[in-house]
């Protein structure tokens, strides 16, 4: 197979996820997970308490304010997804840049180190 | 397997929670040297695919399904301390927006799906690559054998940590029973799903699957080709 950019394959893995959490998760079996069914069978569930987040606009994966169960659903999933991908995308680029200028490669002049900045730029102009 | 608040003590919440903050603390330091350029984008990706992947509830029987935990998956991918922090990530957001898992239960989350899952995935899928044919096309079940072993190795861990600081009075031996026996079906889900996911990325992108690094490095030997990123990688 020919291979791909790595900009066509994030692209196409975030729409996928988009789907899967808009789309696809509508369709997902509502039974409890396996721990939560196994606290009510060993008779734990009453244990537990009422969440923090339930005031959250999309506590219980459900957008406030829509009725309309599946709309309500796929908002909170692409909610979701979007905020896990900035959040996390930011962290893996801080992370990532760093050990890019940790390395230092020639030639690159935004990993130049901090210490650096103050002569290039008084060179520069 | 969200762990809500009420099932475990203060004292063992606060000590799992402890136990997070370190690893996260370590992963911080340890994802350094697994990201770069070329790989920070997919890792992006991959935690916004866990938290897709496990709104998917899967149905396992007698009332009951399973999701995704998602840390073999994202340890091979992008390396294991990366998807610490990213099933650390999407436990957070979990959390906070949607009101799942809880709050004072996110040291204890961590520590299940993003230390115990992750790690057992990772050793187990380096050890099943070093008895497998050093290709490739291992990877994949390589790394679906790891996602099928982490599920109910940390349901055990919940079992083990509910056995120091459980709040409700109830029968261990059949806590145990239980969690063991559905995790291991869920986990047979785990694998599928890891497995495809992987395949998928292997299939166009092999050289940025973290877990397929040393089997292309050994070809990489044989076969000439000096493409600037990749050499420095």
């Amino acid at each position: 197979m020919r291979p791909v950019s790595s900009r066509a394959l994030v692209v196409t893995g975030l729409l996928v996820a988009l789907f899967l959490a808009g789309v696809a998760s509508f369709y997902a079996s509502s039974n409890p997970d396996g721990l939560t069914y196994v606290a009510q069978k060993v008779g734990l569930s009453h244990a537990e308490r009422p969440h923090a987040s339930d005031g959250s606009p999309f506590a219980g994966y459900a957008t406030r304010g829509v009725g309309n169960e599946r709309l309500s659903g796929g908002v909170a999933g692409v909610v979701g997804v979007v905020v896990v991908a900035v959040l996390f995308g930011g962290l893996t680029w801080v992370l990532g840049r760093r050990r890019a200028g940790d390395a230092a490669p020639e030639g690159s002049d935004a990993a130049a180190p901090e210490h650096d900045r103050d002569a290039s730029s008084s060179v520069g102009r | 397997m969200h762990v809500p608040d009420g099932f475990l003590d203060a004292p063992t919440s606060l000590g799992t929670a402890g136990v997070a903050v370190v690893g996260v603390g370590l992963a911080l330091r340890g994802a350094r040297r697994e990201l770069d350029d070329r790989t920070a984008p997919l890792a992006g990706l991959v935690a916004a695919f866990v938290f897709a992947a496990q709104m998917l509830n899967f149905p396992v029987g007698a009332g009951t399904s399973g999701h995704l935990l998602g840390g073999a998956l994202a340890a091979v991918l992008v390396g294991p301390w990366t998807a610490t922090l990213s099933i650390a990530v999407v436990l957070l957001v979990q959390g906070l927006l949607f009101a799942d898992g809880g709050l004072t239960a996110l040291g204890t989350n961590i520590t299940l799906m993003g230390l115990v899952g992750v790690w057992t995935g990772w050793l187990v899928f380096r050890g099943v690559q070093a008895v497998l044919p050093k290709r490739v096309s291992m990877v994949v079940p390589a790394a679906a054998v790891a996602a099928l072993v982490s599920v109910p190795v940390a349901a055990l861990a919940f079992t083990g940590l509910y056995a120091v600081g459980g709040l409700a009075p109830i029968p261990l031996d059949s806590l145990a029973t239980a969690m063991l026996g559905w995790h291991t079906l869920i986990g047979l889900g785990e694998a599928a799903i890891t497995g495809l996911a992987i395949s998928a990325v292997v299939a166009v992108r092999p050289d940025l699957v973290h877990g397929a690094r040393r089997v292309l490095a050994t070809r990489r030997l044989v076969v000439v080709e000096p493409e600037q990123d990749q050499v420095a990688a």
